[in-house]
């Protein structure tokens, strides 16, 4: 077995545009992270798509776990003035 | 684990529409088809470079070397999405690409036909990527998120691939009688491994139904094999060539094209691997994998200097 084995995995993040957020697309092997933007230059950008593009370790990344989808963001659900819409304004106020 | 309960809840998710990722609940067997299918589908991008790659050098212009390069490497690219794709669960990617080496996986049984002529890339980007692009677009909508994300990225590209064929296929048939006769040639043989692609009828299909049930298939063989044939001849006939089937007839009725019987022991013989290029594409990847062994190595070493520089 060759070291390949051990090339680490990397999650892909692209920001398409100036001003817009980095958004996930996809993953990939490379034994280092900038080995890994230069494939994921290849892999992800060959249209175009982004201009800036962040690497980061697969393992390095910790997640929210499904099963407790319901209860994690429950503390959320009542709190509904936290929404504009929540608030009534009287007919006519404008630019509010 | 896999209780009732889980098996039900799981299965009105899906449902609902909802698309599973890879830290939800599934049941083993939803896991084990997919990892399958992505698998079988990222090998089929990879070998699918091959009978193209024949052609790269002797295309008949920069142009159509250009264009050709670019499609190739995009097939590369597919491979990448998918096996990224077929990771998220749980598949150890240095476990696939082995089982492609070693000739224990399958993929796709068009590419083990050969490109003998120019035309058949244009018959291939017409014919094959069109066929490929109508499971393709099927799987956008499949309930794996990870394999419906990267068919996405795929289909937004496939569709220079069919349309590049499709021109390049038009240009022999309207050129020279001994063009048209090639491009002719083409379609007559790629036109029935094209409709084998879909794989076998839906009554011959037995996996097919739990697939339809998870979402993982949303149309059956039969459904996509008559939808392709439906787009297709209008394509073929817009630039005078012929479909080579003598049973081919639209049926007002239906709406639908009647075609003929295909050759079902052709294709369960070249997914045995007695196909006409089986072997040859088998020894062409395990060449092109050892011959990149260097390329790895060096990049290890690069990796392990910059590393000891930076401590
Ligand atoms: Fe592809
Ligand atoms: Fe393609």
């Amino acid at each position: 077995m060759s070291e390949k084995d051990n090339w680490p995995l990397w999650e892909i993040f692209i920001q398409s545009k100036p001003g817009l957020n980095h958004k996930h697309v996809g993953s990939l092997h490379a034994p280092d992270a900038e080995m890994a933007i230069e494939n994921a230059r290849d892999v992800y950008t060959r249209r175009s798509e982004g201009i800036s593009i962040w690497v980061v370790p697969a393992n390095a990344i910790s997640a929210s776990s499904p099963e407790d989808e319901g209860s994690f963001y429950e503390p959320s659900n009542d709190k509904v003035y936290r929404h504009p819409t929540f608030y009534e304004i009287p007919d006519g106020v404008k630019y509010l | 684990m896999e209780d009732e309960k889980h098996l039900e809840n799981f299965q009105n998710y899906v449902d609902a529409e909802k698309k599973i990722e890879p830290k939800d609940w599934m049941p083993e067997a939803y896991r084990k088809t997919l990892i399958r299918q992505i698998s079988q589908h990222a090998h089929s991008e990879v070998v699918g470079m091959l009978p193209e790659a024949n052609w790269i050098t002797r295309a008949p212009s920069l142009r159509r070397k250009v264009i050709l390069l670019a499609k190739v490497q995009d097939e590369a690219g597919h491979g990448l999405y998918l096996y990224s794709a077929a990771e998220t669960l749980g598949a150890d990617r240095q476990m696939l690409v082995e089982q492609l080496l070693d000739g224990t996986a399958k993929y796709s049984s068009i590419f083990n036909y050969p490109t003998v002529t120019w035309a058949d890339m244009g018959a291939i980007g017409w014919l094959v990527d069109g066929a490929a692009i109508m499971n393709q677009v099927m799987l956008t909508r499949t309930s794996y998120g990870p394999y419906a994300r990267a068919m996405v990225r795929i289909c937004k590209e496939e569709s220079f691939h069919q349309r590049q064929g499709y021109e390049a296929i038009t240009a022999l048939a309207q050129g020279s009688p001994e063009q048209k006769e090639m491009a002719q040639d083409a379609l007559n043989r790629w036109w029935w491994p094209s409709l084998m692609m879909f794989g076998p009828t839906d009554d011959n299909s037995p996996n097919s139904q739990q697939s339809m049930k998870w979402k993982i298939k949303r149309k059956s063989n039969d459904e996509l094999r008559q939808e392709f044939v439906d787009r297709t001849v209008g394509q073929a006939e817009a630039i005078g060539l012929t479909i080579p089937d003598p049973d081919l007839k639209w049926n007002e009725e239906t709406g639908h094209y009647e075609f003929g019987e295909i050759n079902w022991d052709e294709f369960y013989n070249v997914i045995k691997g007695n196909g006409p290029c089986n072997r040859e594409r088998l020894k062409a990847r395990n060449e092109a994998h050892d011959n990149g062994e260097w390329v790895r190595e060096a990049a290890n070493a690069y990796a392990k200097k910059k590393k000891s520089k930076a401590a």
